[in-house]
């Protein structure tokens, strides 16, 4: 099945749940509603037809600055999925507001989501509802804020830790 | 960890109460000499069995990501070559190559050939690192030195392509900093019999010795089903049986072209591992030959007719507008630093006056050249690929290195996102380790071959 055959597949299986689709240098992407995603990553795992046994990454980008995104939702968490049987590869979009920062975890489905949704978290603030473990990955826990998010300064310095007297 | 809390499992409250006996709590790192990089393992031991692991990283994190956003499309090579810094020619190229498939540009083929020449240079020197620190780790010293003798032949031909050995920068969006030097292919010749004399000490040395086998041999098993649901990819995916590579599943650059074999063991343990490692690093080297063989434009002949004069003063010339004439004039300078002669520039870099710098030449002596230079430079000018998005995918020396980029239309990288390839197998290490000795835990972790300035970022 090629790239288009997949998002034809998709929006014609989750119907609303699938937002919009496109091909942009060739990568098949589908934006998708907060509550189809679920569904939708089970289906892409299971279906014979897709098969798409990896989760080869999980991100987000905070959209705040964006050119012409002002009132749009302020983040996107992106989803990577690969083929081994069928080589081929699609990308997975939700987006989330800055109110209520929550997306279904994916945990159950692959293991390796539990650490890419904890950096995640750590990095942009955005939670996994049902995620076991949901603590930081990279930053230590008295570290303040999300330092990915785009109003988070580079050059802000965080208070020292050091052992409790 | 349902029953216990987080405080419970670091201190050990609770464990073993009333039972008589007491599971220990370890923490292994993050400075502990069997340790290459910095990193955190809490293990809860019964004896000397591990009954349970957590591994914490994030030690070695610099911002990878954040500092991408502050500067130019260019600026973040640099921080790429941090990234896995045993293999940092590979980090260049797949960082460029997102930025190049976001602007919808071609490089040149001589340029292809050099990344895949230089690409699999660098993965050659990770599993030599890789091999001999563990086989260190387990007490073969010597394995450790000969590795290291056979890298540093390979890292002479990195230094002399590049002009440094570790922070080597030699990617450029739309080209590479600068064309091979003269002789490389003899060079290369050279250094490779020498690393295939090594390699076959090793393989004396290691493959078939009882000592290693028995540390190797069925420790840190992981299944099949298991490597692929942590999207676990590279070394540690073809050593369960799976034949995924990047460079054959969806080529690049010109591997589609080159003839080379995936190697793959099916046990899933420490020594398919170190087998398949060992295999790679041959088929690198066809690579390399064959890619050798085909490069196209040839060695670089500079043509010392006219008046051959130092870059120094050919700047001051062109500072001082005396610019008559002086584009006609060869320099000498050697490939290896930006400022090449022009025909070698032009061979390995796109033909894109929006991406690719212009050859020092043409910058100092006309001044389309300068304004060129000077549109590429200036802050809010530089490369500006349309707004979009892109993951690209290149096979590093740990597996599948992705980048993901997001651009806003700006000089600036809205969002760069590195896909390492050690991070899932180090999420699923605690699934190789648990229920093994804690002296398991050594082998395994060297065959996992974490790199900190990837893994953290």
């Amino acid at each position: 099945m090629d790239g288009a055959a997949i998002l034809a597949a998709l929006t014609a299986r989750f119907g609303s749940g699938v937002v919009e689709t496109h091909d942009h240098r060739g990568d098949h992407t589908a934006v998708v509603t907060r509550e189809a995603l679920p569904g939708v990553l089970a289906w892409c795992r299971d279906e014979p037809s897709l098969g798409f046994a990896m989760l080869t990454d999980l991100t987000a980008v905070d959209y705040l600055k964006y050119p012409g995104h002002a009132d749009g939702p302020r983040f996107e968490v992106v989803y990577h999925l690969y083929s081994l049987a069928h080589n081929h590869r699609l990308r997975l979009k939700v987006k989330v507001d800055e109110d209520d920062p929550v997306v279904p975890t994916a945990v159950d489905l692959w293991p390796i989501a539990n650490w890419f949704e904890r950096e995640v978290w750590d990095m942009f603030g955005v939670r996994f509802a049902g995620h076991p473990d949901l603590r930081r990955l990279l930053m230590y826990e008295e570290f303040v804020g999300h330092p990915l998010r785009k109003d988070y300064p580079i050059d802000r310095r965080q208070p020292l830790i050091g052992p409790t007297t | 960890m349902a029953e216990t809390t987080r405080r419970e499992f670091m201190l050990g409250e609770g464990s073993g109460t009333g039972s008589g006996s007491q599971n220990l709590h370890v923490g292994v790192g993050p400075a502990h000499p069997a340790m290459h990089g910095i990193i955190r393992i809490v293990t809860e031991l019964d004896g000397e069995a591990i009954v349970r692991a957590d591994v914490e990283i994030g030690y070695l994190h610099r911002a990878f990501e954040k500092d991408c956003e502050a500067g130019g499309y260019n600026n973040a090579i640099p921080y790429t070559d941090r990234l896995n810094y045993v293999s940092p020619l590979i980090n260049n190229f797949g960082y460029c190559a997102v930025v190049e498939k976001l602007l919808g540009i071609d490089v040149t083929e001589r340029c292809k050939y050099i990344r895949v020449i230089m690409a699999e240079i660098s993965r050659i020197c990770d599993h030599l690192t890789c091999i001999g620190a563990s086989a260190m780790e387990l007490g073969a010293f010597t394995v450790f030195l000969y590795m290291i003798k056979a890298r540093e032949f390979l890292w002479e031909l990195v230094e002399d392509v590049t002009g440094a050995r570790l922070t080597i920068s030699y990617g450029r969006v739309g080209g590479v900093k600068a064309d091979l030097p003269d002789g490389f292919a003899s060079s290369v010749a050279k250094a490779f019999k020498q690393t295939r004399e090594v390699l076959d000490e090793v393989h004396r040395l290691l493959t078939g010795n009882r000592i290693f086998m028995d540390r190797m041999v069925g420790v840190g098993v992981l299944s099949r089903e298991v490597t692929i649901a942590y999207a676990i990819t590279g070394p540690l995916l073809r050593a369960v049986g799976m034949p995924y590579d990047v460079r054959r599943a969806q080529p690049y650059d010109v591997y589609d072209r080159l003839e080379f074999q995936i190697p793959t063991q099916t046990d899933g343990d420490n020594y398919a591992r170190y087998l398949v490692r060992m295999a790679e690093m041959e088929q690198s080297m066809r690579i390399v030959e064959q890619a050798l063989a085909l490069i196209p434009g040839g060695p670089i002949n500079v043509d010392f007719e006219g008046r051959p004069i130092d870059p120094a003063s050919y700047v001051d010339l062109g500072k001082q507008g005396k610019t008559e004439g002086l584009l006609l004039v060869p320099i000498t300078l050697s490939p290896n630093l930006q400022g090449s002669e022009r025909p070698a520039h032009a061979r390995v870099n796109a033909h894109d006056k929006r991406v690719v710098l212009p050859p020092k030449e043409t910058t100092y002596g006309s001044i389309e050249g300068l304004m060129n230079h000077f549109m590429l430079i200036m802050e809010g000018y530089g490369i500006r690929p349309p707004q979009g998005e892109a993951y690209v995918a290149v096979e590093g020396a740990n597996g599948e290195l992705g980048f993901y980029v997001v651009s806003d239309g700006t000089d600036r990288p809205y969002r760069v996102r590195c896909r390492p390839p050690c991070l899932p197998p180090m999420a699923a290490l605690h699934r190789m380790i648990e229920g093994e000795m804690v002296a398991d835990l050594i082998p395994t972790f060297g065959s996992v071959n974490m790199i900190g300035g990837e893994l953290d970022r």
